[in-house]
């Protein structure tokens, strides 16, 4: 019954959005702001990659804002975990062979070293903060699986995580007060296109976010690493 | 142009969505839900994705100096898919810490068994 039931909403659903989905062609040029984009976004904001433009110039509050609901998101899963959790009953885990704990440590700080290659060529490449941040937090999860016992040192991931914050937020408060004349306004000099040194502020906070992105998955990592044993 | 040809990647983005949508509404074990709530996460994002497709387009980047501005894929539902790819990552790793807690708490993922969550 209760199968039945479900299957008939999904029925209604799907009816519906197939009948609204004939409308919209595939494969064809459907907007007008993205065309905008693509015309304008490499003079307005100097970054070869125009996702990086949108994400981090033009609607750069809006990443501001995406940011708050992950750093929300790691402080309630740590919040949760955390009230009431049983002290004391850690098993003790056995170590792991050599040749496991030889090879983390050996492509640990290789992994590091790709995720910031992604983040800092983020207005160049495809990829950037979020992406290069997923990356690193993909290292130390390596580290969690493979060197067991190991752990991030909680001040160092907290200091990291607020000054990758700190960094975006006072960026677009300057923006407010100096050269510019609206919150996280590119102020800076945009040098030339596809050059590291270009884009202005943009490299400058996806720097910022991948710091941040980093260590809030590495503690969302860590929370759920210490909660299994 | 067959219907499935023109509309393929609507399709299968649709389709995920249903099936994240019945696993949520038939499963009763919360980790199973979950994992449902992944699977129409996905298909969201395929979706927003293939709505900003071009017919043979290329990657919204000026790697190189000469490329036609005219052929790329619309940046924005890419913009707003890299932002829902980590959103979807936030949300998971809530969703499973509170699926710990309970589990403690109830000793069981059986929704059924859990008071407050039956319907």
């Amino acid at each position: 019954m209760r199968i039945f039931l479900s299957l008939v909403v999904l029925a209604v659903i799907a009816v519906g959005i197939g009948k609204t989905l004939m409308e919209i062609p595939f494969g064809e040029d459907t907007t007008n702001v993205g065309g905008y984009y693509i015309q304008s976004g490499r003079d307005d904001t100097g970054a070869a990659n125009i996702v990086t433009s949108v994400v981090v110039g033009y609607r750069a509050f809006d990443t501001l804002g995406e940011v708050t609901v992950l750093f929300v998101a790691a402080v309630g899963l740590g919040a949760v975990l955390a009230v009431g959790s049983a002290s004391g009953r850690r098993r003790d885990v056995e170590p792991a062979s050599l040749v496991l704990y030889t090879g983390c440590r050996f492509l640990f700080p290789l992994i590091l070293l790709f995720g910031a290659y992604i983040f800092i060529h983020g207005h160049l490449t495809p990829g950037g903060g979020f992406q290069g941040g997923a990356i690193v937090a993909s290292a130390f999860l390596l580290v969690y699986l493979g060197c067991r016992g190991r752990r991030i040192r909680h001040g160092w991931s907290k200091a990291t995580e607020s000054l990758g914050g700190l960094v975006f937020v006072g960026l677009g408060l300057l923006g407010l007060t100096a050269a510019g004349h609206f919150f996280l306004s590119n102020y800076l000099p945009k040098g030339t296109v596809n050059h590291l040194f270009s884009a202005g502020i943009i490299p400058i906070i996806y720097v910022a976010i991948g710091f941040k992105v980093g260590a809030e998955l590495a503690g969302v990592i860590d929370d759920l690493v210490e909660e299994s044993e | 142009m067959s219907f499935l040809e023109s509309y393929a990647y609507y399709v299968g983005a649709f389709g995920l969505i249903l099936i994240g949508l019945l696993v949520i509404l038939v499963k009763r074990n919360l980790i199973k839900i979950i994992i449902g709530l992944s699977i129409l996460d996905t298909g969201v994002n395929l979706f927003l994705i293939s709505v900003g497709y071009l017919a043979s387009g290329t990657a919204p980047i000026f790697s190189r100096e000469g490329i036609d501005s005219g052929s790329m894929v619309d940046p924005v539902p890419q913009a707003l898919v890299l932002t829902a790819i980590v959103i979807g990552v936030a949300v998971l790793a809530l969703a499973l810490g509170l699926a710990v807690r309970l589990y403690q708490n109830y000793g069981t993922l059986d929704m059924r068994k859990i008071k407050e969550l039956k319907w």
